[in-house]
């Protein structure tokens, strides 16, 4: 009895002992005993190999390594001030151990997105935009809007706002294939992590910084000053600042206590791709009792849905068989719930006909059908739709890019413009830090980028959300209100152009310019 | 006493005849757009360091125990980018933009670098917490920190810690004077919102004169002496807005440009360029400008001999 509790105390001293030189290996063990003996980390802007663990030291972490996560990482790798950082991206997603590969023969994936020329010249700045030219890109350089009361269309010229293209549609994949393609043609120091983030530790404010604890406390470690990431697969990482690109549910925003508003519309988004007989050179959109649906070009003889219901008829449309959806589309896009809209309503156009003078050149163009729907080229994906807004964007070490801070309704297309402009202003506030020596993750640095980004986000969102709301109400005095409002942003030039030129990107404010 | 104190009108008077090159060249900082409003406050980061210039002063001693005193009593919240310090947080950068802009001209040094001070000895005398010293040791140069106020001086360090790029910054408990006495020499002297609680800015700018290689830099920034300086800086500043503590500045010991450029002219350094700081109400941020009637900042070299 009493030699075998000897035994068992044995093996447990084994087994402890094993323990311990596993350690090594297993990270997350390592940090607990990190803080008191770190070693001598390099002053340069280096990665910093801590020979007492094995946790990697990073000026920047990217939660998330999606199109806008990939937008930072290339945007910090072109300019001259930021391409020295040493940046880990965060993201279990097998696409970004490998290199892009696209089989032009594919029908394009339902996933797109319509980039606009902001976004384009963004693109273009950073070295991605010819990757993008590689491959199925649409540009296209008119669009039509209308209703289906009948009562109101516009169409919008890329020329009205002197501009060669209002935009282009792209795969998601592919414009995520070009960023890393851009990111590995350069030098720039990253390391990406195939796993999630478990956990994030924010190091305490400086105002705790107190005198008290000059004189007794052993010197504070330099991790003091860090965000300590650790991650499913067991690994962590010190970082200066954590940006959170991992999307509508994000971990970042949750684990750093960012206050979110929001709603969510009882609505779905049918997303699919289609072919036609003919190329299609126009961006479509009409507005339906339940919600819009658009038909975006893609290049060769397909587009893309993105249709908005309720949820019921998204579930029936979603089981239907491929024949019947298509006729419902093109039912949809033309005689469906109600008539073609002529402009010989309200008095062909006279009351506003004012501040016509030979500007809209546009405004003679009369309605068009658009071309019809032949077949159904991928399988069809339901969304539900919701509007979700982070309160702050920035806090100490953390800031969130977008959907991470601001989810859409998928209107315009603007959700991930919006997130592009994100990754454009961050990397840009990030470099203005750097040039006067600051803390890229001080509070001061980063709210430059809340300052900037949020009136315009929020603007944006406002936009599309009362877009939505008066598009969700059938009711006859709103139609005809509605209508007007699409005829008179139709004939008044000055205001269609500006209202163009928000939603392609430009910012400024509508109306005021 | 040999270095009497200058007296203000008296330098006026002289300093009619000087023309200031207050030729702005920081084309990525600069804000064209001046703002409508410029409240503009001063800045008292560094007034710790007036006893620098008093070194062996026996008179200016109850002044500047009454400023130690003021200053220590905060000290611990330098870092505190949202404490009393806020203001000059929210200044450092446009000051930054100006020194980074300047240094890498004379220097000839590459804009675009994340380091361009990399090889450059610079002192900031007055560093208070170590607010302008970080950045400096960040863009690459080698930092010598000094205070008069020995708890600034322990918060410095302790924070410079945290960052493995600043801790490499030397911090003394010094003044400009024992610096002199030591015989350092230094490629760029940088003395911000200082000057102006020193009680004989002469002797003060010699000191500073004395620590810079010849045909090294020197930067001083202080507030102008005129009627907006005392709205803006006095009555805004101080008993409209409550940025600052009411008695922070005598508005009487505040010097103009033009007695600037001559008491730097006499200790051997030739002012090149200066500029003003105006505060946009509106968007909450400092830009450089020709406007140097309130805050503004100099940068002069030192005469080869």
């Amino acid at each position: 009895m009493f030699c075998t509790r000897v035994i068992a105390r044995k093996l447990y001293v084994n087994v402890s002992r094993l323990k311990v030189r596993h350690k090594p290996f297993c990270t997350d063990a390592a940090t607990r005993v990190s803080g008191s003996n770190c070693g001598q980390p390099s002053p340069e802007h280096k990665e910093t190999h801590d020979l007492s663990n094995n946790i990697q030291h990073y000026d920047i972490a990217i939660v998330g390594g999606g199109m806008v996560g990939m937008a930072l990482a290339c945007s910090l790798a072109s300019m001259p001030l930021t391409k020295h950082l040493n940046v880990a991206i965060i993201d279990s997603n097998p696409a970004l151990g490998s290199r892009p590969y696209f089989n032009k023969e594919d029908p394009p994936d339902p996933r797109v997105s319509t980039v606009t020329p902001a976004t384009i010249s963004f693109f273009k700045d950073v070295g991605a935009w010819q990757y993008v030219e590689q491959h199925r890109h649409a540009y296209f350089d008119k669009m039509q809007v209308w209703d289906y009361t009948g009562l109101g269309y516009t169409r919008y010229n890329a020329q009205d706002i002197n501009k060669e293209v209002l935009g282009c549609v792209v795969e998601n994949k592919v414009l995520h294939g070009s960023l890393l393609s851009c990111i590995e043609n350069t030098d720039f120091q990253k390391t990406i992590y195939p796993s999630k983030l478990s956990s994030m530790t924010l190091p305490p404010s400086p105002s705790s910084l107190g005198m008290d604890s000059t004189s007794s406390r052993p010197p504070l470690s330099s991790q003091r000053h860090l965000a300590k990431l650790e991650l499913s697969d067991g690994n962590s990482l010190y970082t200066k600042l954590v940006v959170g690109a991992d999307g509508g549910k994000s971990c970042v925003r949750e684990l750093a206590g960012f206050k979110t508003t929001g709603w969510n519309y009882s609505q779905n988004a049918i997303i699919c791709t289609v072919e036609h007989t003919v190329e299609n050179g126009c961006a479509w959109q009409r507005f339906l009792p339940a919600g819009p649906i658009a038909l975006l070009p893609m290049g060769d003889n397909f587009s893309n849905i993105v249709w908005t219901m309720n949820p019921k008829e998204s579930t029936n449309r979603k089981l239907m068989n491929e024949d019947e959806f298509v006729k419902d589309v093109n039912n949809a896009l033309d005689y469906g719930y109600g008539p073609h809209p002529t402009s010989s309503l309200f008095g062909s156009g006279e009351m506003f006909s004012w501040p016509r003078a030979g500007v809209t050149l546009s405004a003679n163009d009369c309605f068009e059908v658009p071309p019809k729907v032949v077949k159904l080229a991928s399988e069809r994906m339901v969304f539900p739709l919701s509007l979700r807004h982070a309160s702050d964007y920035v806090s100490k070490h953390v800031v969130l890019i977008g959907d991470a801070a601001h989810t859409v309704h998928p209107l315009a297309g603007q959700g991930v413009n919006m997130g592009f402009g994100d990754a454009f202003a961050l990397s840009r506030v990030i470099a203005e830090g750097i040039a006067v020596g600051s803390d890229i993750g001080e509070v001061t640095v980063l709210k430059k980028y809340e300052a900037e980004r949020k009136p315009a986000n929020i603007m944006m969102m406002g936009i599309l959300d009362g877009f939505q709301k008066a598009y969700s109400v059938d009711f006859g005095p709103l139609n005809i209100l509605r209508a007007a409002a699409l005829h008179g942003a139709h004939f008044i030039s000055p205001l269609k152009r500006s209202i163009i030129s928000y939603a392609s990107g430009e910012q400024k404010l509508p109306l005021f310019t | 006493m040999a270095s009497k104190l200058v007296r203000h009108s008296h330098l006026r008077a002289l300093s009619s005849s000087i023309s200031i090159n207050n030729h702005i060249h920081s084309p990525h900082f600069s804000n064209p757009n001046r703002a409508p409003l410029s409240f503009s406050y001063r800045l008292f980061s560094n007034a710790s360091s007036s006893s620098s210039s008093t070194g062996g002063f026996q008179r200016s001693s109850s002044l500047k125990d009454l400023e130690l005193a003021k200053f220590a009593s905060i000290a611990e919240t330098w870092w505190d980018s949202e404490g009393p310090f806020k203001p000059l947080h929210v200044m450092n950068p446009t000051r930054l933009a100006f020194i980074r802009s300047t240094l890498c001209r004379h220097f000839r040094k590459d804009p675009n670098s994340a380091r361009p001070f990399e090889g450059l000895k610079i002192v900031d005398v007055g560093c208070g917490g170590g607010i302008l010293s970080e950045p400096l040791a960040r863009m690459g140069a080698t930092v010598t920190g000094v205070d008069a106020v020995e708890k600034n001086i322990k918060i410095a360090r302790i924070h410079a810690d945290l960052d493995p790029v600043a801790s490499t910054i030397e911090y003394c408990c010094t003044t400009a004077e024992k610096l002199v006495e030591e015989d350092r020499k230094f490629d760029a002297v940088i003395a911000l919102e200082v000057i102006e609680h020193v009680a004989n800015p002469a002797e003060f700018c010699k000191s500073l004169a004395a620590l810079t290689v010849p045909d090294g830099a020197t930067i001083i920034s202080t507030i102008n002496r005129s009627m907006r300086s005392y709205a803006t800086a006095i009555v805004a500043a101080e008993y409209l807005l409550h940025w600052l503590p009411k008695g922070t500045h005598e508005w009487s010991s505040f010097l103009t440009p033009e007695e600037l450029v001559l008491i730097l002219q006499r200790a051997n350094i030739t002012v090149r360029e200066m500029a003003g700081f105006v505060y946009n109400p509106l968007t909450g941020r400092w830009s450089l400008s020709d406007d140097i009637s309130v805050n503004f900042i100099a940068f002069g070299t030192k005469n080869c001999q």
